[in-house]
């Protein structure tokens, strides 16, 4: 059995996330929001010089057996999120959620979706296809349904900082928190929110335009 | 199964929540159990207003399932149901898992509730009659 321990572990560590960053977070979420926050455990490389943690470099394949890699999401920000098609709980939750702010940036060639499947052995690329496509999100212009061998999904949902857990005894293996992470062009994590919460997914609709903003003038020069 | 106990939390903080906020005098109402239950076991997937969920996830509310295969419906709740089925005649084939924790009696009033919520007009189940259909499945527990 999935234990309440491990799904309150995942809170305290998004509590604690949290927590860590209360400076940039209150600031952002009641002013006008001139700038999105950094997310994560900075590192300090020199006096004055805090390096915050990036999404590293990954290979993954989508529902059209294309690989994404960084590069396929150059210039580009975009929501993560980590799934499972025979999810019995959550998910279909998420992907409603997700579907919203997908439809309202639909066409959009600025924004993209990554949805990682945490079932890679069940979850093959016919099956995500189906699901996109039940979905209705005919191809994987914008939305990525992506999988990887299970480590590499794993080990990126920790960069991420979607609480996601091996659990062998859940269906599909795993049990996570439904984390949407809305990352910038130069893989930095800018927010999080949980998917499942239509007041969270509010917040995430808000902070996109504000992310936009600021990539902007970057986006002009990003060629396509 | 595993996943429960985390949606479940979920559910009873989101539901607690909702009941302070939305129905402060409808605690104690027992006709309110199938409206409960539904929000706290079927509403993540089949949505709020019984919606579903595009092609995946088929709606409650205005589905002639509800009348076509009335007498199944215990039993599919009990049991899920997984595999390809029409819908207002759309095909849908994903998995809805079994509720095994139902008692017969509340499986009667939430089956009572989707048969009458978001316009639907199903016929109502009496607990003896949604007994004798679980028996179909093995799956009465007598309360
Ligand atoms: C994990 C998601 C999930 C949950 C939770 C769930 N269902 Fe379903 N339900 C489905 C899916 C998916 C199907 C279609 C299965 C298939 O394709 O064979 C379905 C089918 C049905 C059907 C028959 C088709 C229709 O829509 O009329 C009914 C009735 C139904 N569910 C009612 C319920 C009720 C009542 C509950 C709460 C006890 C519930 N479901 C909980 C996913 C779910």
């Amino acid at each position: 059995m999935m234990s309440r321990f491990s799904f309150f572990r995942s809170l305290l560590g998004l509590a604690t996330a949290a927590l860590l960053l209360p400076a940039c977070q209150s600031a952002t979420n009641k002013q006008t929001a001139a700038r999105l926050p950094y997310l994560g455990e900075p590192e300090v490389a020199a006096p004055g010089d805090t390096v915050y943690p990036r999404i590293p470099s990954f290979t993954l394949l989508n529902q059209d057996s294309v690989t994404v890699t960084p590069a396929t999401l150059a210039g580009k920000v975009y929501v993560a999120d980590f799934f499972f098609t025979t999810c019995p709980s959550i998910c279909p939750k998420m992907s409603s959620e997700m579907l919203r702010v997908y439809e309202k940036y639909k066409n959009d060639p600025r924004v993209s979706f990554v949805s990682h499947t945490i079932d890679p052995e069940h979850d093959t690329l016919p099956v995500l296809r189906d699901y996109a496509q039940r979905l209705g999100v005919q191809n994987a212009q914008q939305w990525h349904f992506v999988t990887a061998p299970r480590d590499t999904i794993y080990n990126l949902a920790r960069k991420y900082m979607a609480a996601v857990q091996r659990d062998k005894t859940a269906p599909g293996g795993a049990v996570h928190n439904g984390a949407f992470a809305l990352v910038d062009p130069q893989g930095h994590v800018r927010g999080l929110y949980d998917g499942i919460n239509p007041q969270e997914v509010d917040r995430l609709l808000k902070d996109l335009p504000v992310l936009l903003d600021e990539v902007a003038p970057t986006k002009a020069t990003a060629a396509k | 199964m595993a996943l429960r106990p985390t949606s479940a939390l979920l559910r009873s903080a989101v539901l607690l929540a909702a009941a302070a906020l939305a129905l402060p005098s409808c605690f104690t109402d027992r006709q309110n159990e199938g409206q409960k239950l539904y929000a706290n076991h079927c509403a993540s997937c089949h949505g709020d207003q019984g919606q579903g969920l595009r092609r995946l996830i088929p709606p409650v509310a205005g589905a002639d399932y509800l009348t076509k295969y009335r007498d199944d419906l215990p039993c599919l709740i009990r049991r899920g149901q997984q595999g390809p089925i029409i819908v207002n005649g759309v095909h849908y084939n994903q998995v809805m898992p079994g509720h095994e924790d139902l008692t017969d009696s509340q499986i009667t009033n939430l089956l009572n509730y989707v048969q009458s919520a978001w316009g639907n007009k199903g016929e109502k189940y009496t607990i003896r009659e949604v007994s004798e259909l679980l028996d179909r499945c093995q799956g009465s527990d007598g309360q």
